[in-house]
């Protein structure tokens, strides 16, 4: 899992152009959205396409992913689950 | 009321130099490309905005051209009723060739939703919208160069007409290294009266 | 006191009618031109609906008779169709005899052309033409060409807004005696640029979208084209020309919240309609008629209910979004929706927003969703694009 995790925070801070951000400012159980990370619906969105090229799995209802996109560790579980 | 405009400040932004009011106040690396300019330029303006990085290379310069002008002035004096009037030849091209890219494999594609809000040449002035909270008219027009003729006319129409005091205006063109900004401020406040020739004066410059 | 500006011919083609007449006939048939996309090849064939026009491009070149060689792309071709219904509408025989202006708007251009050919400009020479085609300025300028208009051509592309805000540069230009006439308004065709696009937004609806129902779940993109003939009080007199109604209100205010969404409140929306009123010299109670940008997506219907409420508090005039009809047409929208407006003005009678069960739980506003005959004085009219750009018209009977 942890390998997962640090990739994750790679992968978001590349696909989200989170400039000046490094995997260690990232926290596994950092609120990714609201007064966190501060990511907006359109990261969300980005999150989504991510999850299926990167990992196979298709979301087909944007409401899902308020719960799995909450922290790393949200996601990181959820991917481990669903993983194609 | 015959209200007398001026053209209170203005910039430009080419041959990756910054330049207000007639000063050049950054020259970045010639080796550059534009998206590194853009960054360079971010990081000695000290704009301190992380949204910035999320924007495309057109939307980064038409911010980047606002802040220029807007860091100087003092948006309450205006009631933040500043309309934004922007216009190019490329649209939102720039932008619009990355997504066709996204979707060109039919076995492959992710096309990208942060990539494709992009392409729309007035997405810019919404994040110049965002960022300085002006809830003011905005439009964005599409010509062959700088209508100078056309803007002077809007310009003078919307601040005449009370609909807005003041407006930020200018052209942005952005297609893929070939770009251009010449963004300025009409007022009621300045030296160099708000004319068509004096804005051609200044586009040459 | 000015009545506004006088429109004197107006045209339209969209998935509902190739004339006004039919598109007007299909309103109050309560006949939607959504359906299941057949023109465009695309992996998203049976899970959006559209609003297509039945005309293939061949179709449309034949009735514009050009020639073989000719270049238009789609967008090219419904805007030439609907400014020429517009212009001869509005009875211009001589075009160059007073001082005539084109405003058009569009989003999509000539990229349902470039999207087809792009990989093969390399190889095959024949498709090279449309290169050219490309440009978003190319369809008004063909237009412009086509109708003999050298005053002044512009293309405005703000998103959705575009042809609500080619329709309000007209009307300025008239009133500041710029110009004596403008033939304004707006064409997209669909595209499988946008229709990815939207689907990666995730905003497209898989059935028949549902504007204001609290079971929305997204749009349906459309394609259509429609032009308004804007001419100056002197002549209208000189021409002893019919007016078919007044753009007596308009106004634009950008939502200041998001690239893409709009603000809980409806702020910018809430502004463009005040700053309209005030234009209009009217009061919220004097609107007959809203017919909204209604998209049924989540977003902007949540966010339009809320500015409504704010407009007309307690005393909400009959609403509807006839986007159940034509889907979203982008930067026609605007467009075809003031055609709509004006024969709502005309024929006295509030167009239904079709698919409609459920009221929101958030407003509970319930639009109108049956062919409504009564006194209608004055329209309002949304369009909100992308990048916050929110627009207001008002039209009033002649």
């Amino acid at each position: 899992m942890d390998s997962l995790k640090k990739e994750l925070k790679e992968k978001i801070i590349e696909n989200l152009n989170l400039e000046d951000m490094e995997v260690e400012d990232i926290a596994d159980d950092d609120m990714l959205f609201g007064d966190g990370l501060g990511l907006d619906s359109i990261d969300a969105l980005e999150l989504i396409v991510m999850l299926d090229k990167d990992y196979g799995i298709k979301l087909t209802d944007p409401k899902q992913g308020k719960s799995i996109f909450e922290s790393i560790n949200t996601m990181a579980k959820y991917i481990t689950e669903n993983r194609a | 009321m015959h209200k007398k405009l001026y053209i209170q400040s203005y910039c430009h932004i080419k041959n990756n130099q910054l330049w207000l009011n007639g000063k050049l106040v950054f020259e970045g690396d010639q080796d550059n490309n534009l998206k590194d300019f853009l960054k360079s330029s971010y990081r000695d303006q000290k704009l301190h905005y992380p949204k910035f990085f999320k924007m495309d290379n057109l939307s980064k310069l038409s911010i980047l051209a606002a802040d220029l002008i807007l860091s100087e002035i003092d948006l309450n004096k205006f009631d933040h009723n500043v309309a934004l009037i922007f216009s190019n030849k490329a649209s939102s091209l720039d932008t619009d060739r990355k997504h066709q890219k996204s979707i060109d494999d039919a076995d492959h594609y992710f096309p990208s939703p942060a990539v494709f809000v992009y392409t729309l040449p007035n997405i810019g002035i919404g994040e110049i919208s965002i960022k300085h909270k002006l809830k003011s008219e905005n439009g964005f027009f599409i010509f062959d160069e700088y209508n100078a003729k056309f803007h002077h006319n809007y310009e003078r129409l919307l601040i005449k007409n009370n609909k807005s005091n003041a407006v930020l205006a200018g052209w942005v063109n952005v297609d893929e290294e070939v770009y251009d900004a010449f963004v300025y401020l009409i007022s009621e406040n300045g030296n160099l009266e708000h004319t068509e020739q004096n804005l051609i004066k200044l586009y040459k410059e | 006191m000015s009545k506004g500006v006088a429109i004197t011919g107006m045209g339209i083609i969209s998935s509902i009618g190739n004339t006004v007449e039919e598109n007007f006939q299909s309103l109050i048939d309560k006949k939607p031109g959504i359906a299941r996309i057949k023109k465009i090849d695309t992996i998203h064939q049976d899970t959006i609906k559209v609003g297509e026009i039945n005309f293939s491009n061949e179709e449309l070149i034949k009735i514009l008779d050009l020639p073989d060689s000719n270049n238009y792309s789609r967008t090219a071709l419904l805007a030439e169709i609907a400014a020429k219904e517009a212009v001869k509408n509005a009875h211009i025989r001589d075009i160059q005899k007073y001082r005539t202006g084109l405003i058009s708007a569009t989003s999509v251009g000539g990229m349902d052309m470039t999207e087809k050919f792009y990989y093969s400009y390399y190889e095959e020479e024949k498709d090279r033409k449309y290169i050219d085609a490309h440009s978003l300025g190319d369809a008004t300028s063909k237009v412009a060409k086509s109708l003999g208009i050298t005053e002044f051509v512009t293309t405005i592309s703000t998103a959705c807004s575009s042809g609500t805000n080619a329709i309000m540069l007209g009307a300025r230009m008239i009133k500041s005696g710029k110009l004596d006439r403008v033939i304004v308004g707006g064409a997209d065709c669909l595209s499988k640029f946008t229709i990815n696009g939207f689907k990666t937004l995730m905003i497209l609806s898989e059935t028949d979208c549902k504007p204001f129902d609290e079971n929305r779940t997204g749009l349906n993109l459309g394609e259509a084209a429609a032009f308004l003939v804007l001419e100056s009080d002197e002549v209208v007199k000189k021409e002893n020309k019919k007016v078919l109604a007044y753009v007596s209100g308009y106004a634009n205010a950008n939502d200041a919240f998001h690239q893409t969404a709009s603000s809980e409140d409806g702020e910018g929306a809430t502004l463009a309609m005040q700053k309209a009123l005030k234009v209009a010299n009217l009061l919220a109670e004097d609107i007959d008629y809203v017919n909204a940008h209604g998209t049924a997506t989540p977003n902007n219907d949540s966010s339009e209910s809320k500015a409504i409420s704010r407009i007309f508090n307690n005393d909400i005039p009959d609403f509807s979004s006839t986007k159940g009809y034509t889907g979203h047409t982008l930067a026609a929208a605007g467009a075809i929706e003031a055609v709509y407006s004006i024969l709502a003005l005309q024929n006295d009678t509030v167009f239904p927003n079709l698919n409609f069960e459920t009221p929101m739980v958030e407003t509970s506003l319930i639009p109108e969703t049956e062919v409504v005959r009564k006194k209608i004085d004055h329209v309002l009219s949304n369009s909100f694009g992308f990048g916050g750009n929110c627009s207001t018209l008002i039209f009033s009977k002649a």
